[in-house]
């Protein structure tokens, strides 16, 4: 593994840097350790710095003033001493009712995988996913560590629409759907928490290196939940050093 | 505070400023005055900070009843706009009586004009902009009946004749100079002489998040994996659409980055109607 990054402007606003390394929880940390060394050692005017799961980006506010000076500092970088990030991640249990009318395509992903609905829903709910990053919709959660028997690939004709809080599956990958949109990824069930929420302090709960974990629920609980978290009652159980 | 009140909104009218790139890592998009070179102007003209709220307007202009004085400026496409019935100009200062109506006509060059008003529209600000986005801010764009706050301001004698000789005459052009993106060494030669040679047409569906083209590039490029993107990033897909991403996109995505659009290109690439072409040049950026 190259630890050094390739390092480019982005446009003129941007430096991108990208690794080619594999996509696991250590190397996330790794990379949210230098992501917090830039932000606080490097940086004096403002950036605003995003990580995906071999990337990170610094944004600047305008056209970047001393980019020379700039990209030198980001190169000299001794990449190889920096320490992991040491934050500390929060264990989410995220609600998920994987009832057949939320699940559209459950039953055709239980066929595809000669297993039954149940334990299409044991495999999904047993891993602990590690949240890597943010992107797509405000509060879609990029999630790494869903068992690779669950893998398939994406509807081949998207969806025009599906609900808010349809949670999918496309390729290795799992995620929420936090507002209603087209979609393309197989839909598995829906959960009813609030994954972006501008009508709380923080819309935003979620962190890169946060744990996610769901559990089933029936499709009472589904509607009991759902009308907690629209009247901001409902309160995520979180757990911390996990 | 006092209101514009919205007669008629005109196709895609929204409040805009220079967007919200603090809030990228919750996975909100940037958004913002697709033309940020007319906004800026604009506010500007009226002796707004740069960063001030402007009406962003798109083909077909609104109708707008201002209840108070103020002081505004239209910058970018060029409408036939009356004020009060009388035809009035791009790039300059116009004071408004109280009780005025002005009002948008046919478009004249250019696709998207903006309007500010004298200490910016006082919209709410949510995460920090006043720019429309579904679902972070109440409206998406804006409808017949809506009333816009603006700050009621005296003006006593100000400098009604005052231009900015911001020079706009490239916004006009064709051309639109690009940097590589992420992914350009993997395009194969002869893809890359195409790109540089060919005109590209804007498609019907394209919007504030996105342009398609419509001329094919077929390719056998792969997919990265999810990885930043930024308006004005080009994206060239498995079935060989190139997609320009716009102040609206999102923040990441899986297509090859092929290109980086120059600010100033995405700001001309917004003065062009779908069924308009352009063509790309390659620029360096100095590094």
């Amino acid at each position: 593994m190259n630890v050094h990054p390739q390092i480019n402007r982005f446009g003129e606003q941007a430096i991108l840097l990208q690794w080619d390394f594999k996509i696991t929880p250590e190397n996330l940390f790794w990379l949210l350790g230098i992501k917090e060394f830039i932000a606080v050692e490097l940086f004096k005017s403002k950036v605003y710095i995003i990580n995906t799961y071999n990337s990170l980006l610094i944004n600047y506010d305008e056209s970047i003033e001393y980019i020379y000076d700039d990209l030198l500092s980001l190169q000299r970088i001794d990449f190889q001493n920096i320490k992991p990030s040491i934050y500390t991640s929060k264990l989410y249990k995220i609600p998920v009712c994987y009832d057949l009318d939320f699940g559209l395509d459950l039953e055709e992903l239980a066929l595809e995988k000669k297993r039954s609905v149940s334990e299409i829903i044991y495999l999904h709910t047993a891993p602990v996913y590690t949240l890597y990053f943010m992107g797509f919709l405000p509060g879609f959660l990029y999630l790494g560590g869903m068992d690779e028997s669950l893998k398939m690939s994406r509807k081949k004709e998207p969806r025009k629409s599906v609900l808010k809080g349809a949670v999918g599956i496309a390729e290795n990958q799992t995620g929420i759907y936090p507002k209603s949109s087209p979609a393309g990824w197989q839909i598995i069930g829906n959960s009813p928490i609030n994954l972006f929420d501008l009508n709380s302090e923080k819309p935003n709960i979620f962190n890169a290196g946060d744990r996610i974990q769901f559990y089933e629920i029936s499709k009472e609980e589904h509607a009991v939940i759902r009308e907690k978290s629209i009247q901001n009652k409902f309160n995520l159980r979180a757990e911390t050093n996990v | 505070m006092s209101e514009i009140n919205v007669l008629q909104p005109g196709f895609y009218t929204s409040i805009q400023d220079l967007g919200r790139k603090e809030f990228m890592h919750y996975g909100v998009p940037v958004s913002g005055a697709m033309d940020n070179f007319s906004a800026k102007k604009a506010n500007l003209l009226v002796n707004n900070q740069e960063n001030a709220a402007v009406l962003e307007i798109t083909m077909t202009g609104p109708t707008l009843d201002f209840q108070t004085q103020t002081e505004i400026a239209i910058c970018g496409a060029q409408f036939e706009v009356y004020l009060n019935n009388s035809l009035i100009s791009n790039s300059r200062l116009y004071t408004i009586p109280p009780k005025s109506i002005l009002k948008f006509g046919a478009l004249q060059k250019g696709f998207r004009a903006y309007l500010a008003v004298h200490g910016g529209f006082q919209t709410r600000q949510v995460l920090g902009s006043r720019s429309f986005y579904s679902e972070i801010t109440e409206k998406v764009r804006l409808q017949k009946g809506d009333q816009l706050p603006i700050n009621v301001v005296n003006i006593n004698n100000s400098a009604t004749n005052s231009r900015v000789s911001f020079e706009d005459k490239q916004l006009w052009s064709q051309e639109i100079p690009v940097y590589k993106g992420p992914e350009y060494d993997f395009l194969p030669s002869e893809l890359k002489e195409q790109l540089s040679r060919f005109s590209f047409t804007l498609t019907p569906a394209s919007n504030r998040m996105a342009i398609p083209f419509q001329e094919l590039m077929p390719n056998n490029l792969k997919g990265i994996v999810t990885a930043p993107v930024l308006p004005g990033t080009i994206q060239l897909t498995p079935s060989g659409i190139l997609i320009a991403l716009m102040r609206d996109c999102q923040i990441t995505g899986g297509y090859p980055r092929i290109f980086q659009i120059s600010e100033p290109g995405i700001c001309r690439l917004s003065q062009k109607k779908p069924g308009e072409s352009v063509c790309f040049r390659l620029i360096e950026l100095p590094r």
